[in-house]
């Protein structure tokens, strides 16, 4: 049972990156982050089911899909409003979301669609079932968490995202494409969405809504761990799942949902700034 | 063009910029409060909305407008006025007492929530208020003796003092009256010292503070009467909606207000209501649109013998009827307004306005934004 609050804290924890990926990068905060989710189990869907591909050609035909959908948005929509007030920017991101939705219902339908994968059977050891779904979510995390690691601290152009998140001006004057930068960040944010979004879809089946859920839950995940803090965030994610899972098995109906938010509100009234999170205080 | 020659301190801020303008604002009341006249119930029904959603706009426009705090929460408000309301007319306490007492444990609520909020800014304020949202609409599922959970709770009608607000003029009236006073309230106190520090706070929070303003006083305050008016307009919205049920109120009605306040133009009262008229006129243009569109097209296919347009009518009809679409609607709209008229409805009636005063000599440079370029928020 640790297992499946395990492999949901990860969706979490997957879907918080992206959140953080993109405000470490641009502040910007993006609540579109649950339905670029959804678009990418629907694409990975399509490419299953209706064009009959294999499961790892259509996992890999969505994420690309994605990941340029995700950087066209940058490029064409939020690059305008970046040093506009934050509020502006959550309103623009729920609006993006809201029309994700909608094409999504007109384009696909508002069913609820199953994702055939190959993890269907179960392993059983020392009496403890471990059903393949779970342990792919898992499994996924893990695998996307180290090379999300490697390419940050081995490649150029990760450090060159580091660097342009630490300062972005101090970046653009050592000659590193800011705003390519950031088109990329939300390329790799919006890609690792559709990971989650497809490692998820076998445990709560596709339809348009499947990512709000998430993006609020992930949201929550996000700001326990701190914003801005990426181990945090997965920290943040898994920690909710176990939450959820276990106030859904021990306390009355009704606290599965809000347990979480119970949990974030208590932190939030004694360490404002999350688990990893650092507080500064501008000096004038 | 007008020039209004100001020769005291008191004269900006008196409650009308000049004669000309008290004149303008009677005549408009007078025309509102003749509508139901002319039009008919169901338009009286719609207008009702509007002046329900006109004062969640102005409880939304202190915080968010004037004060610079976002709440993803509010419909939370709404709905804990409103099911207050609903439970004391229940259990038989006169009107006027029963919306006193749902404004008090709304404002109590507001005051709660608000106070971990003064430790917070921006996104985690945002993230505090819908997981507050989020506990509230559960509690409203759960505590069945008080909101009788999703099977749902009648609301009856309003009747004050003896006299029945059943009828739709009658409940317009009232509305219209609740309007009227909050707006008058807000102006008020947005005129005075409270409203000032309010507006230097959204501004900077370091300088109002440099300045001797209280922040954690006029944040809880700015929590405070934002969610009194809430419940007031919960009381209203109670009545209106005549059944109340958990889902009525959850983050997409809480992301709706945050639409009504944003297209109408953050920071100024008009764009309240401005908002409101489009937030409740929106869906009823819509569902009109639907039937017209088609009609209209195919009968310009039959008089011009051109299939193409009844084709697009038809495509278009089709397209308005799928689910869903209203939202992606609201939020097309949203996001145009956002990138291309941050000031939402007001700014653009502000840009009109100037244009015609100032008729042949208009520049646009007068309203052209600053670039900026990067602002950071994680130091504050």
């Amino acid at each position: 049972m640790t297992l499946n609050g395990l492999a949901v804290g990860c969706i979490y924890g997957l879907v918080a990156l992206g959140f953080v990926l993109i405000y470490k990068a641009t502040e910007l905060v993006n609540f579109a982050q649950g339905d670029l989710l959804m678009l990418g189990a629907f694409v990975a869907y399509m490419a299953v089911v209706w064009w009959g591909l294999d499961y790892w050609v259509g996992f890999a035909i969505a994420v690309v899909v994605i990941a340029v959908f995700g950087a066209l948005l940058d490029a064409t929509v939020l690059r305008r409003v970046i040093g506009q007030p934050q509020f502006a920017v959550v309103m623009l991101t729920i609006g993006l979301g809201a029309m994700f939705r909608t094409f999504a219902s007109v384009t696909w339908g508002s069913e609820i669609y199953t994702l055939p994968t190959p993890f269907s059977g179960v392993w059983t050891v020392g009496g403890v079932t471990l059903s393949h779904q779970y342990l792919s979510i898992v499994a996924g995390t893990l695998v996307l968490c180290g090379a999300l690691y490697g390419f940050f601290t081995h490649t150029r152009i990760g450090v060159a995202m580091q660097a342009t998140s630490q300062n972005q001006l101090a970046a653009y004057y050592m000659g590193i494409p800011v705003k390519l930068i950031f088109s990329l960040i939300w390329a790799i944010s919006a890609g690792v969405a559709t990971v989650a979004g497809i490692l998820l879809a076998p445990v709560t089946l596709i339809d348009i809504n499947m990512g709000l859920a998430v993006a609020l839950k992930a949201f929550a995940a996000a700001v326990l761990g701190g914003f801005g803090s990426i181990p945090g965030a997965l920290v943040g994610g898994i920690i909710i799942g176990l939450i959820e899972l276990y106030a859904g098995a021990t306390l009355p109906e009704g606290f599965k949902d809000t347990a979480p938010y119970i949990v974030l509100l208590l932190m939030l009234a004694v360490r404002p700034q999350g688990l990893f999170g650092t507080l500064g205080r501008k000096k004038v | 063009m007008r020039f209004v020659f100001k020769t005291s301190y008191a004269q900006d801020i008196q409650l009308f910029r000049d004669r000309m303008d008290a004149f303008w604002y009677v005549l408009l009341a007078a025309a509102v409060a003749l509508l139901p006249v002319v039009m008919s119930e169901y338009y009286v029904g719609e207008t009702t909305w509007v002046f329900i959603y006109a004062i969640c706009g102005v409880s939304l426009m202190v915080l968010v407008g004037y004060t610079g705090l976002i709440s993803l929460g509010h419909a939370a408000f709404l709905g804990i006025g409103a099911y207050a309301h609903a439970f004391f007319i229940k259990h038989g306490v006169p009107w006027v007492a029963a919306v006193a007492l749902a404004v008090v444990i709304t404002t109590a609520c507001g005051i709660i929530v608000g106070l971990p909020a003064l430790r917070m800014s921006g996104i985690y304020l945002a993230i505090a208020t819908l997981a507050f949202a989020t506990i509230i609409q559960e509690v409203f599922s759960r505590w069945e003796s008080v909101t009788h959970g999703f099977a749902g709770m009648p609301v009856e009608k309003p009747v004050i003092f003896g006299v029945s607000f059943a009828h739709d003029t009658a409940f317009y009236y009232l509305c219209l009256f609740f309007l009227v006073v909050s707006l008058w309230l807000t102006r008020n106190l947005l005129r005075a010292p409270t409203g000032r520090a309010w507006v230097a706070i959204r501004d900077s929070e370091i300088a109002a503070q440099s300045m001797g303003v209280n922040i954690a006083i006029y944040k809880s305050m700015a929590f405070a009467y934002s969610a009194a008016l809430m419940g007031l307009a919960g009381a209203l919205f109670a009545h209106k909606i005549a059944y109340l049920a958990p889902d009525i109120f959850t983050i997409l009605l809480s992301i709706q207000l945050l639409l009504l306040v944003i297209v109408g133009g953050l920071g100024s009262l008009h764009g309240a209501v401005f908002g409101a008229i489009f937030v409740a006129l929106l869906p009823p243009v819509i569902a009109i649109l639907r039937d017209s569109i088609p009609a209209t097209l195919s009968s310009v296919a039959g008089a011009t013998g051109l299939s193409l347009f009844g084709a697009i009518g038809e495509g278009v009809g089709a397209f308005l009827r799928k689910p869903g679409v209203e939202a992606g609607i609201f939020g097309l709209i949203l996001v145009l307004v956002i990138l291309l008229e941050p000031l939402g409805m007001y700014g653009r009636w502000m840009k009109i306005r100037v244009y015609f005063s100032t008729f042949p000599m208009y520049k646009r440079a007068t309203f052209k934004r600053q670039k900026t370029y990067m602002r950071s928020e994680r130091l504050r």
